[in-house]
């Protein structure tokens, strides 16, 4: 029995064209097949190497039993494994005049080497031959190879060829030709700079599939150079014209759809050559609204070509009633059931965002759906979405939003990001210095080791210099809070590195500057942060510095200074530490307080990190002294940039460029050695101390000259890094994506009082009715959270429900009345006069209170404050009732109609049968196989439903769907 | 641009891989344990696109494989997705109806395949005809060329040894 079931098996592999495999083969397919564990199928695998290996040696291997050892290789490498001990013999195969092993050969080498790989150089000569070969098949090969395998440097060996292929008589070759230019391009964009006539040629190459290839190729070129390839405008858009009119061959058809790749490739190509051009734009108005038209919208690739038109609209010049189209489909997106169609939709939000602000309200609750989504991917494109509509009204929200994804997620690729997100935000938008403060802390706190050491930079420069503006009483007030959240902070364990550093800067600079905390106070707590983080090293730095600076401020002011006890250990084991500038550092603390008053102020200056050091990098104060050297007879100095010939290192500044290329290895050739110059023979090499030493200065003012140059380390250090200081100025300036009249309009209507932003929050709804939904349903799903997550993001009509709810009985009464009879303008200024006086006097509004008892009790008994709340839905929440009664009513028959069609519900009841498959995946499915007609001959499958059935399998009657293989 | 494509099975067994770009062995195996880990995880209702190292992933799942393939951030993600799409019915109609079995028995023949399809990471054929009539051009080479050998009895015979 069992090995009848082999045969079977083995049956059903014959028969599906396992051609000329040996048993061996398939017994090792079967065998990892069949592994439980990767452990096991790594032993199989490196036990199959090692076979290989002792095979592929032996002398005068049959040319068909080579071919198998290649593939099972290929085999072997796809399950991760290192196969290089057999490339060789891929190459080889390369070689063969077979036109079955050459490609097999191909095959075996475009997957196993990358480009820069040595062996490539022995392909190379096989290529240029192929290339000249008449079979079209070896061309075809060949070609396939030079996509894989050519490097830059072995470009000119075939582009020759590969130019001369562009003129085949084979529209395959052609196509492979132009594919092969692409990558060339890719590879090397200078190596076909000069082909591109041939590309336009290509363009009008009477078939199809050349002339989609060829847009491969201009749309980098075009991305790169767009005022070159102006005049093809026309002729982009007339063969969009052509295919969108279905004039290709029926075989460009997909579902039902005439040639979209090719649809979308064009779009993509105009969306370039439109960008910015009015006159290029106007002459595809038309065709891409006859695109508009045409779309199926029930297909994934209809969408697909709809979403590329969005794109394509809102990167040319815009158009309003293909604007007006566009916001159509996206609103088909976003109430769509489908998660691929709300990714589309959110993402093409965020593009048309850029030149129609307003669009985004009308789909807020559809936007907070998407945030709140399981699915992790909508989310991210969400938070994406929110970036770039925030202006300084919502900023808060949005940031807190980002922050608590932030913590919530582990990935440090997406962290990153969103950390420095939220940072970009803050620095924009800041509402207010105390927030921007504790947002920079979330981020640091909870993502401090991988946001860039400039946004600590930044941030420090920021509270130094304020806010540009010359207030400096907000400034020191920004100081003061910055220096207080440090100090609640300053406790918690674990601090990311670049925090603390900040934390340790701040509070040197600024911790005893209000003089609302005491330096010991101050300085108990940076000798804290240095023992409890003693490992790193840099933090430490900080740490002593801040101390140096708050004791050089005591010294100034007049106090005296008592050193605490912990903190003169903790200077006197750095003095004694394995780092240099540390030790530096801690003599220079001791040195300072040795000083007296004056000496101490000039050296360190209160609050002057800001000022400009003016550094003498010439060191002009050394003239006299080199001069009378030189007179004495010392040899002039050769800088060394002249003495090695090799790095240019005259400016400091550098240093980054100057690591860079360090490490790099050198391209340019070497130069040509020079002759000597005998009067240019280097003097024996100071040490750049040894210069200083001889200096006649005082050593008073020698060492001030030191410690503030030490200071200035830092502080320098941070000034130039330039950072993002456009970006901080701009903070209260226009906000980014939002004109100035609708954010206004946001700050008013928050403003106001409950009836006339109920007139306002009515009267937007009801020119968003428009369309004709009913509103009359019950809007029980919508909850108040997200109604006020929705206001709060878009300033929209939802703001109005929140506020009645908390304030006093009256006041609900009259807004719950003006819900009532918002189309009568009348009621609602009666009420607004009563609201106006009441509300005066009541706090503002607690939305959180919503759902608490005392509350309802004390101001509304009589009112239900839910009931409040669904007057209010009704009129205010058409969009939500769009949202989701249209998609429940109108739209889903026609959706699951529509995956009827497709294959998509067939993978679900396909679905069902890898149920049993993971017990032993390969014995169900080759049974699978073993059940239906693969391929044409009947008499086979007869048989095999025959063996199946000795087998004892039986296909399930209920479900005869269930064994359909991929596609049924 | 296409930079990789992956068939995995349900158990996350490789079936069947293409690198557009260059990466090391050590880099494809990471790749291949990452993203098989989000997305044999990801439940079925959502959608089929991840956001994976500033690269998006696209993948579908037929039966019990999923095809991946990883694009750029800015790329048409549901175009792609049916490029897979596209693919699936290529190799559906020429092999019959396909399933796992065959892409893992024949997985060279995938590759030959996929090569018609795609090609240094782009689309460059959309025509099903096309292709199919390219790689049937080459297979019939290849049929004349080799011999006969894989009868059925032939391969009792060896199953009996």
């Amino acid at each position: 029995m069992e090995q009848l079931k082999t045969i079977g098996r083995e049956l059903a592999m014959g028969s599906q064209g396992g051609f000329g495999q040996s048993k061996e083969f398939l017994d090792l397919v079967k065998s990892i097949g069949e592994a439980r564990s990767k452990a096991e199928e790594d032993r199989i695998v490196l036990h199959e190497i090692e076979t290989l290996k002792r095979r592929i040696a032996e002398p005068d291997i049959p040319k068909r039993k080579m071919k198998e050892y290649i593939i099972r290789l290929v085999y072997v490498e796809m399950l991760g494994h290192d196969a290089s001990f057999g490339y060789i013999h891929a190459v080889k195969m390369t070689h063969d005049d077979s036109l079955l092993l050459k490609r097999t050969g191909y095959l075996a080498v475009t997957l196993f080497l990358n480009e820069d790989h040595d062996l490539i150089i022995l392909i190379v000569n096989t290529i240029q031959k192929d290339l000249r070969s008449d079979n079209y098949l070896v061309v075809c090969a060949a070609l396939n190879a030079v996509c894989r395998l050519i490097n830059e440097e072995t470009i000119p060996a075939v582009l020759p060829q590969v130019v001369e292929l562009l003129g085949h008589t084979k529209e395959g070759v052609r196509k492979k030709a132009i594919m092969a230019l692409h990558r060339f391009y890719h590879k090397s964009p200078s190596s076909v700079s000069h082909l591109v006539s041939n590309f336009r040629k290509r363009l009008c190459d009477n078939d199809p599939g050349v002339m989609g290839a060829t847009l491969c190729p201009l749309f980098d070129l075009i991305s790169v150079d767009v005022n070159s390839y102006k005049d093809l405008v026309v002729s982009f858009v007339s063969i969009l014209k052509q295919v969108a009119e279905r004039r290709l061959p029926k075989g460009y058809d997909y579902h039902q759809m005439p040639a979209p790749f090719i649809q979308i490739r064009l779009l993509k190509i105009l969306a370039l050559l439109g960008s910015g051009d009015k006159l290029a734009s106007e002459s595809m108005y038309t065709v891409i609204g006859d695109i508009f038209r045409k779309c199926d919208s029930l297909s994934n690739i209809g969408n697909a070509v709809l979403y590329e038109c969005i794109c394509c609209v809102s990167s040319i010049y815009p158009n309003p009633k293909l604007l007006e189209s566009a916001a159509e489909v996206i609103s088909r997106f976003l109430k769509s059931d489908s998660h691929n169609l709300k990714y589309l939709g959110i993402d093409a939000l965020g593009r048309l965002i850029k030149i129609s602000p307003e669009i985004a309200e009308q789909h807020q609750l559809a936007v907070i759906d998407c945030l709140e989504d399981p699915d992790d991917t909508l989310k991210r494109k969400t938070f994406e979405l929110l970036y770039k509509m925030t202006k300084s009204s919502n900023v808060e929200v949005i940031v807190n939003r980002m922050i608590d994804y932030m913590i919530s997620i582990n990935d440090n690729h997406f962290k990153t990001y969103i950390a420095s997100r939220c940072v970009e935000l803050a620095e924009q938008f800041a509402p207010s210095n105390h927030w921007f403060i504790q947002t920079m802390n979330k981020v640091f706190e909870h993502a401090g080791d991988l946001v860039n050491i400039k946004v600590a930079h930044n941030l420090m420069r920021l509270i130094a210099e304020g806010f540009g503006e010359d207030d400096d009483a907000a400034d020191s007030q920004l100081r003061s809070s910055a220096v207080e959240s440090y100090l609640l902070i300053i406790g918690e364990p674990k601090l990311p590195s670049v925090f603390l550093q900040v934390i340790c800067w701040v509070l040197g600079e600024y911790g005893t500057a209000d003089g609302k905390y005491s330096a010991s106070y101050i300085t108990g707590k940076l000798c804290d942060v240095a023992e409890a983080y003693s490992n790193d090293e840099t933090v430490k730095v900080y740490a002593v510095t801040a101390l140096m600076k708050i004791y050089a401020f005591e010294i100034a002011a007049g106090r005296k200074v008592d050193m605490l006890d912990e903190c003169q250990s903790l200077v006197e084991e750095l003095s004694a530490s394995h780092s240099t500038d540390l030790q530096q550092r801690a003599y220079e603390l001791q040195a300072v307080i040795s000083l007296d008053a004056r000496a101490v102020e000039s050296i360190m200056p209160s609050d002057a990190s800001c000022e400009d050091i003016e550094i003498d990098e010439n060191l002009s104060f050394l003239n006299s002294y080199v001069q009378q050297a030189l007179e004495n007879g010392a040899q002039p100095y050769i800088p060394e940039s002249e003495r090695s010939g090799m790095l240019n290192i005259s400016n400091f500044r550098s240093q980054d460029q100057l690591e860079v290329s360090m490490h790099g290895l050198r391209f340019e050739a070497y130069e040509l050695p020079k002759p000597p110059v005998p009067s240019r023979i280097p003097p024996p090499l100071l040490a750049p101390s040894a210069e200083l030493v001889p200096v006649s200065e005082p050593s008073y003012s020698r060492e001030t000259h030191q410690v503030a140059t030490v200071t200035s380390v830092s502080d320098a250090g941070s000034l130039e890094l330039k950072l993002r200081l456009d970006g901080v100025q701009r903070k209260w300036g226009k906000p980014t994506y939002s004109s100035p009249a609708s954010s206004t309009s946001n700050s008013s209507s928050q403003n106001t009082v409950n009836g006339t932003t109920q007139v306002d929050g009515a009267g937007n709804v009801n020119s968003k009715a428009r369309t004709t939904y009913d509103s009359r349903r019950p809007q029980v799903e919508i909850s108040p959270e997200k109604q006020k997550l929705a206001a709060s993001l878009f300033g929209g009509p939802s703001q109005t429900e929140k506020r009645p709810t908390s304030a006093s009985h009256k006041v609900a009464k009259a807004s719950s009345h003006a819900a009532e009879k918002s189309q009568a303008p009348k009621a609602v200024v009666v009420s607004n006069e009563v609201t106006v006086e009441k509300t005066n006097h009541q706090p503002p509004p607690d939305l959180l209170d919503l759902g608490e008892p005392t509350v309802a009790t004390s101001s509304a008994p009589l009112v239900d404050p839910f009931k409040q709340l669904e007057g209010l839905l009704d009129t205010t929440q058409v969009t939500s009732t769009v949202n989701h009664g249209a998609v429940g009513a109108t739209e889903s028959p026609d959706i699951i109609s529509l995956y009827a069609n497709t294959p998509a519900s067939v993978q679900s009841s396909s679905a069902e049968i890898s149920v049993p498959a993971n017990k032993d995946d390969i014995n169900v499915t080759s049974t699978l196989a073993t059940q239906f007609t693969k391929g044409p001959n009947p008499k086979d499958a007869l048989e095999k439903d025959a063996l199946v059935r000795q087998l004892g399998v039986t296909p399930s009657s209920q479900n005869p769907n269930l064994f359909r293989d991929l596609l049924g | 641009m296409i930079h990789f494509v992956l068939l995995i099975s349900r158990q996350g067994k490789v079936r069947l891989t293409k690198w557009y770009s260059p990466y090391t062995q050590k880099e494809r195996t990471k790749v291949i344990r990452e993203l098989s880990g989000v997305i044999l995880t990801r439940g079925p209702k959502l959608c089929n696109f991840v956001e994976w190292r500033g690269y998006k992933v696209v993948y579908k799942r037929y039966a019990s494989l999923y095809f991946c393939m990883c694009i750029d951030e800015e790329d048409n993600a549901l175009e792609v997705l049916e490029i897979i799409h596209h693919f699936v019915e290529i190799l559906d109609r020429y092999f019959g109806s396909v399933c796992e079995l065959d892409l893992i028995f024949n997985f060279h023949k995938a590759y030959y395949i996929l090569d018609e399809l795609l090609i240094a990471g782009e689309l460059q054929e959309s025509s099903k005809k096309t292709v199919a009539r390219l790689i049937s051009a080459q297979d019939s080479l290849v049929e004349a060329a080799k011999e006969q050998r894989s009868s059925i009895s032939n391969i009792i015979a060896q199953a009996t040894k």
